[in-house]
């Protein structure tokens, strides 16, 4: 077996590469949910159906996949210049508590004012939060790697010891939370008796801006080229490490948002499960993509669907509700080698 | 500053800091195996977990435990071989398909387990293994209890850092490996197969890893509960730029931050008014303190991350 | 008496490329062979199939009476062939003894046996007259030295037939005339030889037989005693290459001037106290062996090397600092050493590529956002007048082949009439189609009033285009030579650091 390089790759290919991934992760798995006991097709079929079978579900599916709109363009822009931004859940975290620790209302803001100023803080702590690990790399050459993976805990930490102190909600029984975001700062609900709030068309809006981004502005070709070759881009007069940086910081920064806009749309309190690994689901949203930011749409919805549709999975078919990361991961791997294949040719 | 001297001059201390750095030294030299060779194994937080779950379903199934480590060893070994199918025989991006096998080794495992064990009440134990008893040396005041009352699996990691360090320096599967790591193109020409080493290696350090995870389970406790691994995966990477990719320095490393834990452990009744949270934070910080304190002088691999692509212009 | 190598029908394909095409060449007991064509032209894939890199698509390898399998190293070191590639195969980070004795030992045994591993190298270092020392790691080696090392690999695994891949690319003259006694030596004591080269005066000086390979194909064979030098020249070319010739002209004014400069990195002076004066209407070369801070000398007119301590006068100007944006605004073009790495992002398109290293001008660029049409635009104008072939402008710059990238990234800095051109090796690995074209155009520049520093490790193009020439050795420069005073043997000796006027300290 030889790998030959392709010299291009037809459209069709690219098009069709996240469907086969996808189509294939849900059959590999089908292995494990006859594992289960259940029968493969309807458990599929429940999922499915809840997900975007009736009006509740597609909003419930919307909601869950805003935060990963958000997170999957973190990974996205990050990714596109080689700088492996894996810390996306803690700057999530940051973002929702900076959200929390601003907007208890004691200023008397109205929303108009404090919507916007809570959703620029989580997004600035976000940014900072990485701050650190990008300095780290462009100064020492630390991988920022395991320099943003072990920042997650620091900020799950950090989290859960604001929020069982100082941020603390008195009125609150059992599991600890944050003191809840005021009335003014929420989000407006979209549509009437259902969780779909605004913070999804603020998705979709930052979705669009990042393409425009990419494709027509000197930052965005800049970005591209340190990505693709760093020193080229450097012998073309381009500062690569502030390139580096500010896409770093644009990249924290979403990451941020999106905890910001989880709270202030949906919760409007902190908990420490406020994200049942959004932040990592970020990058399987991304590369499923193919780190296109209009792709991070579409792949954040099946995401969110694979998860919301789990849930009936489990009551109805006795499925755990693991199988929606299984399934999520499997088809990150398998989208993987569907990339590769786009470039390479398999020869006898 | 006499609360300092009361944990580190008691028994139980350097024990506890040996048995918190087992499953980093397994870690660690799985992650360096792979590493030497060219290739960075993300995936170990996964494959920990992996190696973890299947320890202890094996045991709990009825096998004996050494019977459970071979299982988990395998696990993990298995999990290594997918790694290496695609990122040195397909030549995909390390970062990208390490974190995509951890996402995948964790959520399987949770799955599979959960399956086996319906969520109510606490999680079902097992016998975990007992300390050994060694002749004399075990009943030594202080030094006994502090050194040598471990279980097997702590002078398994201590004999394997001693046997991959002869490997790698002092054999020609070693040097090969070596040099699959520094200069895929010298192997090649002189007939040595990259693939081969690389897989090899990634295998290797994969069983290794899960070893290390099912200590866990087996050993320090004794039953699987999820997010048991808690980071140690990424802590055993940065362990192994610390050690400049050398096995005595990463069983120094892994024994550093072994004492560092276990310190800051018992600190935390000691110190009263300082939420928990700070001291667990302590040994993450540590992890990238002691990165960016080694990212100068190290002399990496020069092949690392780097994929093969023979016969490509 | 039978051949020791036979090649028959050797055919490969990449892509659309055909690099060999039904290639039969034999190999004699103690022949020198030299495989003669110019870049492109197919032997370093032939060669490498023949080790075993490569697999070819059809034909058969015959060594000893042997059919040898395909792409496979180990059966090709097995049956006695031995490889010195072009790009040594070594690892810097490990020592010589670790890059000799790999794949020696079986990897199943439980020790290395290194102490008569030791003495079995320097026995046959001895007897080959390639002195090395065992344990010295690769990376504090000289060029010359690794290629020793990179022999002593096959000679230790008693190579019979040695392929040597243009193993004078990196040498002076007279270690390139030490190194065929060498070869001539190992022929006498049985070895037979292959050596690949595009140069001529080596392949008529010392094979036994030239094979001419052109565009994939073997298109004469003939003895090297009494072969003719034109002859050969048009047998590899295939058709008459003009070369631009120099008219000699007045230089004018000084455009750059260093002097005393200094650069460090790392505790290594890699330039030390240089000085150099190019002014108008002049080519500069500067020349020597690789490593001896070419690299660093390209890199101060890139803006990517450590900042230089010393004068420099940039237009009659001093500078303190060298940046990108200063060295542009004062009409310098940078030609990079490495096309593919450093001269363009290959993954990008060719009209991106053509504008990236000035996005920044009104022409491509405002408030931030990219002129998409003008950039387009730019980039087809540029294939028009500089004669890219093979591409448009929304093609990926990784498919265009070296002379087409190298007229592109010659041709991007053309176009905005560069006051002073430094190109490091410019022609490097193209074809002598693309490299006249490429001197064409640097001397027509020069004709235009521009200066040109030419860091070449080329004698011949050194000696095509330059008007004056420096030395470079061990970081520092020799004075400035008119080029009629200047003779292959002289500059030489100046490249080897043994000439009364070799480079030293200004």
């Amino acid at each position: 077996m030889r790998l030959e390089r392709r010299e291009r790759t037809p459209r069709l290919l690219l098009v069709a590469a996240p469907l086969a991934a996808i189509a294939t992760a849900l059959v590999l798995c089908s292995l494990l949910i006859g594992l289960a006991g259940a029968p493969v097709l309807a458990a599929y079929a429940t999922l499915f159906q809840e997900a975007l079978g009736s009006r509740l579900g597609i909003t419930e599916t919307l909601t869950r996949a805003t935060p990963l709109i958000l997170t999957g363009l973190a990974a996205a822009v990050a990714f596109r210049a080689r700088f492996w931004n894996i810390g996306l859940e803690g700057q999530f975290y940051l973002g929702a508590i900076a959200v929390a620790a601003l907007g208890s209302g004691e200023w008397g803001l109205p929303p108009a004012l404090l919507v916007p100023l809570l959703l620029l803080a989580g997004a600035l702590a976000g940014a900072l939060f990485l701050l650190g690990p990008a300095l780290l790399k462009l100064r020492l050459g630390v991988d920022e790697v395991v320099t943003t993976l072990l920042l997650n805990f620091v900020a799950i930490l950090l989290v859960s010891l604001l929020i069982e102190g100082p941020m603390k909600d008195p009125l609150a029984f059992g599991w600890p939370q944050s003191v809840p975001v005021t009335e003014a700062g929420l989000l407006p609900q979209l549509l009437a008796r259902t969780r779909l709030h605004l913070g999804f068309a603020l998705a979709l809006l930052a979705a669009l801006a990042i393409a425009f981004l990419n494709a027509r502005t000197v930052f965005g070709l800049s970005a591209r080229a340190v990505g693709l070759g760093t020193p080229a881009a450097r012998h073309a007069g381009i500062p690569v490490g502030r390139v580096l940086l500010l896409t770093a910081m644009l990249s924290g920064a979403l990451a941020g948002l999106a905890g910001a806009v989880e709270v202030t749309g949906l919760k409007g309190y902190v908990t420490t499960d406020l994200s049942p690994g959004f932040g990592t689901a970020g990058v399987i949203v991304a590369m499923l993509a193919s780190l296109n930011p209009l792709g991070v749409v579409p792949a954040a919805i099946f995401v969110a669907a694979v998860f919301v549709g789990a849930d009936a999975m489990a009551r109805a078919h006795g499925v755990p509700s693991f199988i929606a990361d299984v399934i999520v991961a499997t088809a990150l791997l398998t989208m993987l080698v569907a990339l590769f294949l786009t470039e390479y040719r398999v020869r006898r | 500053m006499t609360e300092f001297w009361d944990i580190v001059l008691a028994a139980s201390f350097w024990a506890a800091a040996l048995r918190l750095a087992t499953p980093l030294i397994f870690g660690t030299l799985g992650a360096l195996i792979g590493e030497r060779s060219g290739v960075l194994n993300l995936g170990i937080e996964g494959i920990m977990t992996a190696g973890a779950m299947t320890g202890w379903l094996a045991v709990h199934l009825g096998a004996p435990l050494w019977l459970g480590i071979a299982a988990a060893a395998v696990a993990g070994g298995a999990i290594g071989l997918l790694h290496a199918g695609l990122t040195v025989r397909l030549g995909l991006s390390q970062h990208v398909t390490g974190l995509g096998i951890t996402l995948f080794a964790t959520s399987l495992s949770s799955y599979l387990y959960r399956l086996y064990v319906p969520a109510s009440g606490s999680p079902p134990k097992i016998t975990p293994f007992a300390p050994v008893h060694l002749p004399v040396l075990s009943d030594l005041p202080w030094l006994g209890p502090a050194f040598f009352q471990h279980t097997a699996l702590t002078w398994l990691a201590l004999l394997a850092v001693i046997l991959v360090a002869w490997i790698l320096w002092r054999t020609p599967l070693g040097l090969a490996v070596r040099m699959a790591g520094e200069s895929p193109e010298a192997c090649e020409a002189q007939g040595v197969s990259v693939f081969g080493l690389r897989t090899g290696a990634v295998v290797a350090g994969s069983a290794l890893m899960a070893i290390g995870g099912a200590f866990l389970t087996t050993a320090a406790f004794d039953s699987f509960y999820f997010s048991m691994i808690q980071g140690r995966g990424w802590v055993c990477i940065a362990l192994v730029v610390f050690a400049s990719w050398q096995p005595g320095k990463a069983l120094l490393g892994a024994l550093l931050y072994g004492m560092f834990d276990a310190f800051q452990l018992r600190l935390q009744p000691l110190v009263l008014g300082v939420p928990y949270q700070l001291f667990l934070m302590m040994p993450y910080l540590l992890s990238i303190g002691a990165l960016v304190l080694v990212s100068r002088r190290a002399r990496v691999p020069q092949a690392l991350m780097q994929p093969y692509r023979p016969g490509e212009r | 008496m039978s051949p020791v190598l036979e090649l028959t029908g050797i055919t490969k394909r990449f892509g659309t490329l055909l690099a060999n095409d039904g290639i039969d060449l034999t190999l004699g007991q103690g022949e020198v062979l030299a495989l003669l064509g110019e870049n492109g032209a197919g032997k370093t894939t032939l060669m490498s199939i023949l080790f075993g890199h490569y697999v070819a698509d059809a034909g058969t390898v015959r060594a000893f009476g042997q059919v040898l399998p395909p792409g496979d190293p180990k059966a090709a070191i097995a049956a006695g062939i031995g490889m010195v590639h072009q790009h040594f195969t070594l690892a810097s980070n490990l020592s010589v003894l670790d890059n000799v004795t790999i794949g020696t030992e079986k990897l199943t045994a439980w020790r290395s046996r290194r102490g008569a591993a030791r003495r079995r190298l320097v026995e046959l270092a001895e007897r080959f007259g390639l002195p090395v020392d065992p344990d010295r790691r690769i990376g504090e080696l000289s060029v010359g030295e690794r290629q020793r090392v990179e022999i002593l690999k096959s000679l230790y695994r008693d190579a019979r037939i040695l392929i040597l891949d243009e193993p004078t690319a990196v040498l002076t003259p007279q270690e390139s005339e030490r190194l065929f006694s060498t070869l001539r030596g190992m022929a006498s004591q049985g070895l037979s030889l292959i050596f690949i080269s595009h140069k001529l005066h080596e392949v008529v000086a010392h094979a036994d037989r030239v094979a001419v390979l052109r565009g994939g194909k073997l298109v004469a064979e003939r003895p090297a005693a009494g072969a003719s030098r034109a002859e050969l020249a048009e047998l590899m070319v295939g058709r008459r290459v003009v070369h631009a010739s120099r008219v000699p002209l007045e230089p004018g004014q000084s455009l750059l001037r260093l002097d005393k400069v200094r650069v460090e990195a790392g505790g290594r002076r890699l330039l030390d106290d240089i000085a150099l004066d190019l002014r108008e209407r002049e080519v500069l070369g500067i020349v020597g062996v690789a490593g001896n801070g070419q690299d660093a000398l390209s890199r101060l007119f890139a803006g990517t090397a450590p900042q230089p301590a010393g004068r420099i006068e940039l237009l009659g100007r001093p500078v303190a600092r060298l940046d990108h944006a200063g060295l542009t605004a004062a009409g310098l073009a940078h030609i990079p050493e490495d096309r593919h790495h450093e001269g363009v992002v290959g993954d990008l398109s060719l009209y991106e590529n053509a504008v990236l290293e000035r996005i920044r001008d009104r022409r491509f660029s405002r408030l931030g956002l990219l002129r998409r049409q003008a950039a387009l635009d730019h980039a087809a104008g540029l294939i028009r007048t500089f004669d890219i072939r093979g591409a448009e402008p929304t093609t990926r710059t990784r498919l265009l082949s070296g002379g087409n990238m190298q007229k592109l990234i010659l041709g991007r800095n053309l176009v905005e009439q560069p006051r002073l051109i430094v190109a490091s090796q410019p022609t490097r690995g193209l074809d002598e189609g693309a490299v006249a074209e490429i001197h064409r155009r640097l001397l027509e520049a020069r004709g235009n009033g521009a200066g040109v520093l030419l860091i070449s490790e080329d004698l011949d193009e050194i000696f095509r285009l330059a008007d004056r020439v420096q030395v470079i050795f061990k970081g520092r420069l020799s004075a400035p030579l008119p080029i009629e005073a200047a003779s292959e043997a002289r500059l030489g000796l100046m490249m080897a650091g043994e000439d009364g006027d070799a480079p030293r300290a200004a």
